[in-house]
């Protein structure tokens, strides 16, 4: 039994539209997993993590976190938004407080904790996320841009939500941006061994990060696998619109063209390693020649 | 070849308005840049490496506190050439849903043609080549909030292009857009500067996109640290990463490849250059 | 969800109303509300609804849409309805204390309602088949003259395109607000009216700030592209004046004609 688990559940919006943005989705996420949740947009990833912590109710089919059938009880609802964390795609623009810590406590504070609590929490996540004591009396409005959103993702990870998704967590930053939160997400994930899900277009990000992979093409979950798994099927995820590192790509080739090199790479450093591995062998006069 | 952007020795430098009112903040100085007509420029830099705030001074929207800026024959702090300059170089901004203007697309198209004072059947002629061009004609009577955001961006680029500029400056016009977004955007500039010889010029920090133009600048810290062809520039592994951007995965397996002792040359940056340059000294090597 | 409202009341199509030149139709609409209130018989009064039951259909604008737009102002309609049978003079019919219902309230309230009730279906038509883009084109050149006396007419009307151009994008940032906060467990469903509007902080500072942020960028994005004040602008779309809109002319003033015929043939009331 998974942390989170869904059961034929499906999601239209609107009758106007009359086209389900999910459809009969079933999985099963563990516990202390990193997942990378990847599709296009349209592929309905959003609608999916969203229904996760309860802010959409399924049109049909059940959401499960922890084994409990979270709509049972319509009006508790609300606690479920405290164990599952969600952090929207630009999440800068939901900030409205005076100050850096009020902001980040506003989670918090609407758990009902105590003072001390509170500041332990509001401390604890703003160190996770690299905003100094210093910036806590600032405005959150006169941050710079990537700080701004490690504001707003640290007002999430105060809640210290068991499971913690992240929508697009770097879109817009640059790279430099895009690294620095990624890393810290993923030094979370080692410390707290909490549940992640990393919603994102970039192979590239979900295949440094990720242990495991869910890919939504068409409403439905095409896929949910190892990243190595995953990666085994480039041609099919090429095939939907999604683009695979171009180390996968030349990899591919190499092995279209009859090297021995697996097709399903996507780090340079392995496929620099099997590259030299079967140079290396031509030049020792190994018999693979 | 005939210049269309020119700085020299260009400075600037913001001033903060909160602390004390003599503190300034330089983001470059003797800046020098030209672009020529019929250029497909990159300009590839961090956050706050220049990069936007030296955009602003092609179209005049910031004007430099020393050296010059001539654009089209004309110096940016000439206030009677303002529309001429922004006539000739259009800008199209990050955030899609910020420049558009009007509730229907063909409408949003006209608006700078409207504010020129063009005579309305020309208008229509013209929006419908812009549209054409990007391929938004099927769209053109939708409502902006309809559209995804690569098409709102593409019918931000066709604004601009009804002017008939001959050039255009795209200040991370993909850094909001999903992959889909990216391409259609990408594919569009690079149609416009081959087809129709229009100047771009492309500020990004996507270096997968840098690679795809005809010329890098890479911008750190307020200096220009290397202009030149993308193989060329890409091939300077080391620097580029000791001031944070990376290289496309091809370089840089070659690179590791031959630091580990193997002969490549290092102006790779395709995915099919790789694996021709990979093939080679696999055959050379005698690996079948 | 907030998504679904849609945003004025237009209704696509291809009528002669929708063909007509909107500077026309404004003109035509203020024309029918001034003869409404000139009407002072049942006759002229009936006339003007028939016109109505004779201008829906010709639309192709559903009648059940009159419905529609009457919803809001029924409290409006039975207000009047209660004074006016109360306030005047006449045949008592009833009386309550100092409460007097007379024959001439009576009346007078019918005429009201029927009034109001023709007032608001009657322009309603306007919006109905006019979009509102051609709406506001519609208003700044026919009240450029006012530009003389000093009445900002560009500039009013291109506020109201920027509103109508983002009040979907507000909209849909409004919702995503909303939930981002819900998200970070706030309440925005129970408790009393100061708790909610307390509750509200959350959603409408971040509102505020993205729209200022949006003005900035926009008014920016208009610059570059040559933005000068309505001076020497032209229009992608000319108005120009068509069949339909003669048509429209014509019916128009054969309508008053009869309006004013009724109201002086007919000096009585019924």
């Amino acid at each position: 039994m998974g942390i989170i688990r869904t059961e034929n559940l499906s999601h239209s919006y609107g009758a106007a539209f009359k086209q389900s943005a999910i459809d009969c989705v079933n999985i099963d996420i563990e516990k202390g997993g990193f997942v990378g949740v990847i599709g296009h947009t349209g592929s309905g990833k959003s609608t999916l993590v969203q229904h996760f912590n309860g802010l959409l109710k399924p049109g049909s089919g059940k959401v499960f976190i922890n084994g409990e059938d979270m709509w049972a009880k319509p009006k508790e609802i609300r606690k479920y938004r405290f164990q599952v964390g969600l952090v929207f795609q630009y999440p800068e623009y939901q900030l409205f407080e005076e100050t850096v810590y009020k902001d980040i406590a506003f989670g918090p504070k609407n758990m009902g904790l105590s003072k001390e609590e509170i500041e332990s929490r509001v401390y604890a996540a703003a160190k996770i996320v690299g905003i100094g004591e210093k910036h806590m009396k600032a405005s959150p409005f006169e941050l710079s841009g990537g700080q701004k959103r490690r504001v707003a993702i640290a007002g999430v990870l105060a809640m210290d939500p068991e499971v913690l998704i992240l929508d697009e967590p770097t879109a817009g930053l640059d790279p430099r941006g895009r690294d620095m939160i990624l890393d810290e997400i993923a030094k979370y994930h080692e410390e707290k061994k909490n549940t992640v899900l990393l919603v994102s277009h970039s192979m590239e990000d979900v295949a440094k990060y990720c242990k495991k992979v869910l890919v939504m093409n068409k409403a439905q979950a095409f896929m949910y696998g190892d990243v190595k798994e995953v990666f085994k099927k480039a041609p099919e995820l090429l095939k939907m619109g999604l683009s695979v590192p171009q180390i996968t790509s030349i990899c591919m080739e190499l092995k279209k063209r009859g090297y021995d090199i697996s097709p399903d790479t996507y780090t340079v450093d392995s496929a620099k390693e099997q590259l030299l591995r079967l140079l290396g062998a031509c030049k020792s006069g190994d018999t693979i020649c | 070849m005939e210049e269309i952007i020119s700085c020299e020795d260009m400075a600037f430098s913001y001033s903060h308005e909160n602390e004390e009112k003599d503190k300034k903040i330089p983001v470059f100085e003797g800046l020098n840049l030209t672009v020529q007509k019929g250029d497909f420029v990159a300009v590839l830099g961090h956050n706050g490496s220049g990069k936007s705030t030296l955009a602003k001074h092609f179209n005049a929207i910031l004007l430099p506190q020393g050296g010059t800026c001539t654009v089209v024959g004309a110096d940016t702090r000439d206030e009677d050439k303002l529309l001429l300059i922004r006539s000739h170089v259009g800008m199209v901004f990050q955030n899609p849903d910020n420049q558009i203007v009007a509730t229907v697309v063909e409408e949003d198209v006209a608006f700078a043609l409207e504010n020129l004072g063009v005579p309305p059947d020309e208008i229509r002629e013209r929006v419908d080549d812009a549209l054409e061009l990007v391929g938004m004609s099927d769209l053109k009577l939708r409502a902006p909030h309809q559209l995804s955001g690569g098409q709102k961006q593409r019918v931000a680029i066709a604004g601009i292009i009804a002017m008939r500029p001959q050039c255009i400056v795209l200040d991370e016009p993909t850094a909001m857009l999903d992959p889909r977004g990216r391409r259609e955007v990408m594919e569009t500039i690079t149609a416009l500067n081959k087809y129709f010889g229009v100047t771009v010029v492309l500020i990004t920090h996507f270096m997968d996109e840098a690679a795809a133009c005809k010329r890098v600048v890479v911008m750190s810290g307020g200096d220009i640290i290397l202009d030149d062809a993308p193989k060329r520039v890409f091939s300077n592994v080391e620097k580029l990463k000791s001031v944070g951007l990376s290289v496309p995965q091809a370089t840089e397996l070659i690179f590791e490849l031959k630091k580990a002792g193997y002969d490549l040359p290092l102006d790779v940056i395709t995915a099919r250059d790789c694996i021709e340059k990979l093939i080679g000294i696999l055959e050379e090597q005698g690996v079948s | 969800m907030l998504k679904d409202i849609t945003i004025g009341q237009y209704l696509p199509g291809a009528s002669v109303a929708h063909r007509m030149d909107p500077r026309v139709k404004l003109v035509l609409t203020i024309a029918y509300v001034a003869l409404l209130f000139t009407a002072r018989n049942a006759w002229a009064l009936g006339i003007s609804a028939a016109m109505l039951f004779f201008l829906y259909p010709l639309s192709r604008v559903p009648g059940r849409m009159i419905l529609k737009s009457l919803k809001p102002v029924v409290p409006i309609i039975l207000f009047t309805a209660i004074l006016n049978m109360m306030f005047h003079d006449g045949l008592v019919l009833f009386q309550l204390w100092i409460i007097k219902i007379t024959d001439k309230g009576v009346i007078m309230a019918v005429f009201m309602v029927v009034r109001i009730i023709c007032l608001i279906a009657g322009t309603s038509l306007l919006t109905y088949t006019t979009s509102p883009i051609s709406l506001t084109n519609g208003m700044e050149q026919l009240f450029a003259p006012l530009n003389k006396i000093g009445v900002p007419v560009h500039e009013i009307s291109m506020m109201m395109t920027i509103a109508l151009r983002f009040i979907p994008t507000l909209i849909e940032e409004t919702d995503k607000i909303m939930s981002a906060q819900k998200a970070r467990g706030a309440d925005l469903e129970s408790g009393g009216l100061i708790q909610r509007i307390h509750a509200l902080t959350p959603i409408l500072i971040p509102l505020f700030v993205s729209a200022f942020t949006r003005a900035i960028e926009l008014a920016l994005a208009m610059e570059c592209r040559c933005y000068n004040g309505g001076k020497g602008r032209t229009h992608l779309h000319r108005l120009r004046l068509s069949m339909p809109d003669l048509y429209g002319a014509v019916f128009a003033i054969l309508f008053a004609a009869c309006v004013i015929c009724a109201n002086i043939v007919f000096p009585g009331l019924l």
